[in-house]
């Protein structure tokens, strides 16, 4: 209790705060991307996370990632229901901050890693498949990734391996699973030959700036305390999402002729993906290759799906499966002491065994991440259905699993349907006139029968 | 009378709406459009891939107008609309067998 310190403490409940505004902008990052069908399903895939994710958590989640070592595979039960996460810090995990701000910090990460995923199949998940599915992932993939990579005792950090923020237990991870998603679930109709174009851009825009701010949280915050290190992170995270934009921009002008806003925003975001295991070890300069070149090659990867056929919707593998194994590797050449002495040095500064390691954590995470997702995939298919008919496809997810459109342009053609009694205008409208012309046949009956009269007396 | 259906540029609309109503045409109905004709569309790229885009938006415009002002309609409109570009649009004149104005339900040429 002691060694609590308020700087730390205000700067990580702002972190956590930061990071948290992250699945809402995924939410317009993603739902912009899809036809207007689909604005609200796609959103609500990500939002819903917000909501289910940190029930598990406070569960058992937190418990399970960061709880006491078990054969350096998973935590303990020691932190269930959050039993014993209070004011005090636990200084194996962060010294200077309770860990209830610890807990909440991390539990955004949990949140946002499955959110990822639904970009590979978005536009045709059914709503009840889509909830047991990242509620199974998160409890059997994310945990104990998270543990492995993060927690004291866990067998990737024991490796040596670096990951600051979170490049292969967040991005590998989601990357993965999208691929495997991917893969399971199928294509969409019409994939390769109808539009299945953004919506609205802006939105995407908006989304993928908030994704830039929220990282800073991310990455600044996984420092763990308010000092240099948080600053040369945070600098490392804007250096590398600056480059990253150019880079996209600049391999897909030279390539299609025409820079493209959604190109930067999504370039944007694949240098954030790529200085996330990074930002912490790496300086300026080294941040600046890293995200030029996560711009450049990223590009080139979300081309990939139409060469090989798999329909992962949003990139999600594009982007942060190539964009986070671009990032963890690079981590392995860049790396300094300098930068951060409880680091190590990689490739650039004399030591080619940090590179080697950073790759056996980037193997593993995908291995065991493709296999046990494919396996949970099928468990979801076969209890409650992945994927919608293909009818329910053809109306969009919004109307379908939803019963709500994103938009209401052009005319309601829409009543009450709860209230009994309806008035019908037209009927009694329709009653008026009838009397109208009932009226109107007498009068002329009358004036006819007046000139025939009038006839027959000229 | 004749209804005459014109499909137009969309920035076109406004100068076609003047001329026609300097010539006393007393109501136009604008539908936003798509279609195709001789013009070839434009290309749309995201992420990398390549969309044609072969519907390109239109204007519509619907008036019915009383037989002897029919031709002056249509040669305003062909002045108004033509950019001399490809795509600059068709006029379509139709005879009209009836005009009934809902309010008053009055019938023929005083309904237009």
């Amino acid at each position: 209790m002691n060694n609590v310190s308020a700087g730390d403490t205000a700067f990580m409940l702002i972190a956590t705060a930061l990071v948290m505004f992250m699945t809402p902008g995924l939410a317009l990052f993603y739902g912009g991307m899809v036809r207007s069908k689909n604005a609200l399903g796609t959103i609500m895939q990500s939002f819903v996370a917000l909501g289910i994710v940190t029930v598990l958590w406070i569960l058992f989640g937190y418990s399970l990632a960061f709880g006491p070592d078990k054969f350096h595979l998973i935590g303990g039960l020691k932190y269930l229901g959050l039993n014993g996460v209070g004011a005090a810090p636990n200084a194996d995990l962060a010294a200077t901050i309770p860990q209830t701000v610890f807990m909440a910090y991390q539990l955004m990460f949990a949140i946002i890693t499955p959110a990822l995923i639904s970009g590979a199949f978005a536009e045709r998940m059914k709503f009840k498949g889509y909830l047991l599915f990242i509620a199974l992932w998160t409890i059997v993939v994310y945990f104990p990734v998270a543990h492995w990579v993060w927690a004291p005792g866990g067998w990737i950090r024991n490796l040596g391996a670096l990951d600051f923020a979170g490049g292969t237990v967040v991005h590998i991870n989601a990357g993965i699973a999208a691929l495997a998603a991917a893969l399971y679930i199928g294509k969409r109709k019409g994939f390769g030959k109808e539009a299945h174009v953004p919506h609205n851009v802006p939105m995407t825009v908006l989304g993928a700036a908030m994704l830039w701010f929220g990282w800073f949280g991310f990455n600044a915050g996984s420092a763990l305390s308010a000092g240099s290190l948080a600053a040369s992170a945070f600098v490392a995270t804007q250096v590398a999402a600056a480059t990253a934009t150019l880079g996209w921009v600049i391999a897909e002008w030279a390539k299609a002729g025409k820079p493209t806003t959604l190109g930067a925003a999504t370039g944007a975001v694949a240098g954030l993906v790529a200085i996330t295991p990074a930002a912490g070890f790496v300086g300026p300069l080294g941040a600046a290759v890293i995200g030029l070149l996560a711009g450049a090659i990223c590009y080139f990867a979300v081309g990939l799906k139409y060469r090989f056929g798999y329909d992962d919707s949003l990139d999600v593998v594009g982007c942060h499966l190539v964009g986070g194994i671009v990032g963890s590797l690079a981590t392995g050449i860049f790396a300094s002491k300098v930068i951060n002495p409880a680091g190590a040095n990689g490739l650039l500064f004399g030591n080619p065994s940090l590179f080697l390691i950073q790759f056996i954590a980037v193997a593993v995470t995908m291995g065991f991440g493709f296999i046990v997702t494919l396996a949970l995939l099928k468990v979801t298919d076969v209890l409650v259905g992945l994927r919608v008919s293909e009818e329910e496809e053809e109306t969009g997810l919004d109307l379908s699993q939803h019963s709500e459109g994103a938009y209401a342009l052009g005319f309601g053609e829409m009543t009450m349907a709860s209230t009994g009694a309806v008035s019908r205008p037209v009927d009694e409208a329709l009653k008026t006139h009838a009397a109208i012309l009932a009226e109107a046949a007498e009068k002329m009956a009358a004036a006819a029968e007046k000139m025939s009269t009038s006839d027959k007396s000229a | 009378m004749k209804l005459v259906i014109a499909i137009i540029k969309p920035l076109k609309l406004e100068v076609v709406k003047d001329e026609l109503r300097s010539l006393g045409v007393k109501g136009i109905t604008v539908t936003e459009v798509k279609g195709y004709g001789r013009q070839e569309g434009h290309v749309e790229i995201y992420r990398g891939a390549e969309y044609r885009v072969e519907f390109v938006p239109k204007v519509k415009l619907e008036i019915a107008v009383p037989d002897e002002l029919a031709d002056q309609v249509v040669e305003r409109i062909m002045l108004a609309a033509r950019t001399g570009q490809i795509g600059d649009g068709k006029v379509f004149v139709l005879p009209l067998e009836g005009a009934y104005r809902i309010r008053t339900g009055e019938g023929g040429e005083t309904a237009l």
